[in-house]
């Protein structure tokens, strides 16, 4: 019985649990439902809870403990002159796990019968050739003591499915009978139910706190690993940034945080005085009708997604600018270039600024304007020395998420950045950030054993660290400076 | 003390008031510019995706009749599959050559200089594989002459749409002016057509030497396959946690706790993301790469976010007399809840997570992580399997065809923005109607 009938019927019998319970509960208050503690349906939910949640969990664990037990089993049949060169008992395993999954394609293919298995041997049978019919390639040849291990294995596993049906199931008519005889008219099952429902919410609530602890454990741990392979004095100080696949590379972090760094701060450059001045005009200046059309259609920008903006920096924006400033003006050869990153970067976070600085800016009270106004103050005095310093917090909050945001984007300066990892400061030239080494250093064929791999696990969480800090302060500068006009 | 004695009239401007009018003006130019350009960046990141991308969505066909010759497809006439299927796209090639000769003979078509073997070339590499699985799908035509409509090669493409010109044909070695002119020539004898390109959105990645015949129908579906994982995980569980942190979650560290990392994830970098999943889902829970399933759990992490803050507003939307009204006639917390709250919250849900997932269908970076930038051949089987299988995504195809040399996939990859972002406007414009309609003040 595979693990997916054993639950199909678990549920069943929490279903058919379902409707047992209800009609019982019914018929326990002689069908006047005034006489039951809870709705009938919720005695019906509390059978079912009680069928099908231990019995599904016992499953789920078994699943979970089953290949560990076996495998732990079955290893002593391999000898260490079993294990070849530069092989070890992990890829020995696995392919024992290939071969008795290939056994069980060949006998559902009907290449093998089970008896045949039970007798197979070298000597008699291509067990190679077999399950290269059946469409599993085994890449060595395999050793006697690989094959028996894998019988084993095979049959081991079937015996446990076995077990694990019945058990499933007694545990599933167990708790089937034990809700049932529970289900009498002052029995509580609304509460049981709900108590399921809101552990149910609970759990859901703890999917944040398990991504966040993910992240981190998946980043800190394979940093430990790359530290190990990489001195990290080296990785933070080193001034270059060279992998070699062969060895002996440069991995210093330094080039491309400076990149980032250039990147970013171009980006800013672009995008906060624009997105200031767009909500200071909407927020102060504009017609309803003007802010009705450009609110939305800053918004578009905020919507689009990084590889639109990617796309732009590659096709046009990056050969425009070597065409008129990098070729004329000698600066640069080349249309990726951190002037291009930034400049489409900018575009990306002005509804970025605008928006948050636009909360900000209507947050001030209208009073204080109004008190501004009546000093003879004109529009544009009023913002510089009344609403802009009582929402400079919220705006430099607001600048600060934008830069965490522009250090961790990535598409953008994938495509418009460049690949070199430079330390200069003629921004027409192509560099470098942490987001694309990360990129080129995980794509393609990875082998998670080298330093070069590695590293980009050192580089994310850098980025983390880096991202988490600015979101952290920018919270802080907001609750701290914040002025309070109750 | 001195007197303040105004030496001018206040209803004549003086040189203080003229200074600060003026700054006025500057002040609000200021302000006119800083929109002026936002405006113009929308509109010239929008005119350059639509100027590069809608010819990808016409394509040049040439039909032309070829002879199925039993003697090159089916050698002993015995009409066995097994026999013809042995026949690979090569042997099919000298047919289509054989059928442009007897074009080119013709003296209304005839062009100096323009070998049969050039002229081949004409068309794309996809025409002899569509014409073997025509035949193998009617083995029984062999013998006869029948029409096909043939892909023309990405170069001719070109040069319909402005990218190839005599100029440059003399210096491309994939091109030649003679080529150019014999195409001009069936177009004008009406075998050369440009037509909409179905094509585009429903066929296969193709590789690096045959642009015309790349298409977002594998992209596509993976895309789908992702948004619906990240539908029916990223909701429920958002809705869940939201329900219990807005109704039920009393005040204490751990409420906080997760307060505070939902604010977090909702800012952490998606690359980020992407390690999360290869270092979780694929190295240590052994999922496959490049699959959907992998793709839709990351995308569900970075959603859950969006979902959670969208449905906690509406929650909080709802007054509280309506759970007041609940409790007072008897309803338990759960049931004012789920019998009444959250129907409410509902519209307000949906928004979100249509927005949510508008959010998650744009994003690239972390698939790059977990392999989906491979070149995927094969449409995923259906679900649930399918989400096990090697699938691409919208967002990565596009970043995937900027990463080739061809030019023609640069339009390509134009195109699939222009793909991308109708599927946004619908998503969000579906959730703007349902905000409209919907929506109630309470």
């Amino acid at each position: 019985m595979s693990a997916g009938l054993v639950i199909l019927a678990v549920i069943a019998i929490a279903i058919v649990g379902f409707f047992v319970g209800r009609s019982r509960a019914l018929n326990s208050a002689g069908g006047d439902i005034r006489q039951l503690h809870s709705l009938p349906g919720y005695y019906g939910q509390a059978v079912f809870l009680f069928s099908a949640v231990p019995a599904l969990l016992v499953t789920a664990v078994w699943l979970i403990l089953q290949p560990m037990m076996i495998e732990n089993r079955i290893s002593d049949m391999i000898l260490p002159t079993d294990i070849a060169e530069g092989s070890s008992l992990e890829l020995i395993m696995a392919d024992v796990r290939r071969i008795s999954s290939g056994l069980d394609t060949a006998v559902v293919a009907g290449a093998l019968s089970e008896p045949e298995i039970e007798t197979l041997n070298l000597d008699n049978t291509d067990v190679r050739g077999v399950l290269a019919g059946v469409g599993v390639a085994v890449a060595s040849d395999i050793k006697p003591n690989v094959l028996d291990a894998s019988v084993a294995y095979r049959a081991k596993t079937a015996a446990a499915r076995g077990y694990m049906a019945v058990v499933s199931i007694a545990i599933a008519l167990v708790g089937f009978a034990v809700a049932l005889s529970l289900t009498k008219p002052d029995y509580r099952a609304r509460n049981v139910s709900e108590a399921a429902i809101k552990s149910l919410l609970v759990l859901s609530s703890f999917v944040a706190i398990l991504t966040t602890i993910g992240i981190i454990a998946s980043l800190i741990f394979e940093t430990s690993n790359f530290f190990r392979m990489y001195p990290a004095k080296d990785f933070f100080f080193n001034l270059t940034w060279n992998p070699q696949f062969t060895g002996g590379s440069d991995l210093g972090i330094i080039p491309l945080l400076w990149g980032t760094l250039y990147v970013s701060f171009v980006a800013l450059v672009f995008a906060v005085p624009i997105g200031l001045f767009v909500a200071i005009y909407l927020s102060e200046y504009a017609s309803s009708k003007v802010r009705s059309i450009v609110k939305p259609a800053v918004e578009v920008l905020a919507g689009i997604p990084t590889i639109v903006y990617g796309l732009f920096a590659l096709i046009t924006v990056g050969p425009l600018l070597r065409d008129y400033f990098a070729q004329p003006l000698g600066l640069g050869q080349s249309s990726s270039s951190v002037l291009t990153a930034g400049l489409v970067m900018g575009i990306m976070l002005i509804p970025f600024v605008s928006s948050l600085s636009d909360d900000v800016i209507n947050a001030v009270p209208q009073s204080m304007r109004d008190g501004s106004y009546g000093l003879g103050a004109t529009q544009s005095e009023t913002v510089k020395q009344v609403i802009l310093p009582a929402a400079l917090p919220g705006i430099v909050g607001a600048i600060i998420l934008a830069a965490s945001r522009a250090i961790g984007e990535t598409m953008i300066v994938v495509m418009g950045a460049g690949a070199a990892a430079k330390l200069s400061l003629n921004p027409l030239e192509a560099m470098t950030t942490i987001t694309v080494k990360i990129v080129s250093q995980l794509t393609g064929d990875t082998e998670f054993a080298s330093p070069e791999t590695l590293v980009a696990f050192a580089l994310g969480l850098s980025l983390f660290v880096i991202t988490l800090g600015l979101n952290v302060l920018a919270l802080y500068i907001v609750r701290k400076y914040r002025e309070q006009y109750e | 003390m001195t007197d303040v004695t105004p030496t001018t009239s206040i209803l004549t401007v003086d040189d203080r008031t003229r200074r600060r009018n003026v700054a006025e003006k500057r002040f609000r130019t200021y302000g006119v510019i800083a929109i002026t350009l936002a405006m113009l960046a929308l509109v010239g990141l929008m005119t350059s995706i639509f100027s590069g991308g809608l010819p990808a969505f016409k394509q040049t066909f040439i039909t032309l009749d070829v002879y199925l010759d039993p003697a090159k497809l089916d050698k002993d006439g015995s009409s066995d599959l097994e026999k013809i299927r042995k026949v690979s796209t090569f042997g099919y090639a000298p047919l289509i050559k054989k059928a442009l000769e007897e074009q080119l003979a013709k003296p209304e078509l005839a062009v100096e200089g323009l070998k049969s073997k050039d002229a081949a070339k004409m068309i794309s590499k996809e025409g002899a594989a569509e014409m073997r699985r025509f035949v193998l799908a009617n083995p029984d035509m062999i013998g006869e002459t029948v029409s096909f409509k043939f892909l023309a090669s990405g170069r001719i493409d070109g040069y319909y749409k402005g990218r190839v010109t005599m100029q440059s044909a003399e210096r491309d070695k994939n091109v030649s002016p003679q080529q150019l002119q014999f195409a001009d020539k069936l177009k004008d004898a009406g075998l050369l057509k440009t037509s909409f390109n179905w094509g585009f959105l429903t066929r296969a990645d193709a590789s690096e030497n045959r642009p015309e015949a790349a298409g977002l129908g594998v992209a596509i579906l993976g895309s789908v396959y992702m948004m619906v994982i990240v539908l029916f995980l990223a909701l429920p569980i958002g809705v869940a946690a939201s329900i219990y942190l807005e109704e039920f979650a009393p005040k204490n560290w751990f409420t906080d706790l997760v307060e505070v990392n939902i604010s977090n994830l909702a800012a952490v970098p998606s690359i980020v993301f992407g390690i999360l999943g290869l270092a979780i889902f694929i190295n240590f829970a052994g999922l496959p790469q490049s699959a959907p399933i992998v793709g839709g759990l990351v995308l569900t992490l970075m959603t859950l976010p969006t979902i959670i803050i969208a449905t906690r507003a509406s929650l909080k939307a709802v007054p509280p007399s309506i759970r007041d009204a609940a409790l007072g006639v008897g309803a338990s917390k759960m049931q004012a809840v789920f019998h009444h709250v959250l129907p409410l919250a509902a519209p307000g849900i949906l928004t979100g997570t249509i927005i949510g997932l508008a959010q998650a269908l744009g994003e690239t970076a972390p698939l790059l992580l977990i392999g989906m930038v491979a070149f995927v051949r094969e449409y995923p089987s259906a679900p649930p399997e399918g989400f096990f299988d090697p699938a691409a995504a919208l967002p990565v195809q596009v970043y995937n065809w900027t990463q080739r040399a061809d030019p023609a996939f640069v339009e390509r990859a134009s195109g699939a923005i222009i793909v991308l972002l109708v599927f946004l406007l619908l998503m969000n414009t579906i959730a703007i109607i349902l905000r409209r309609r919907f929506e109630r003040r309470w």
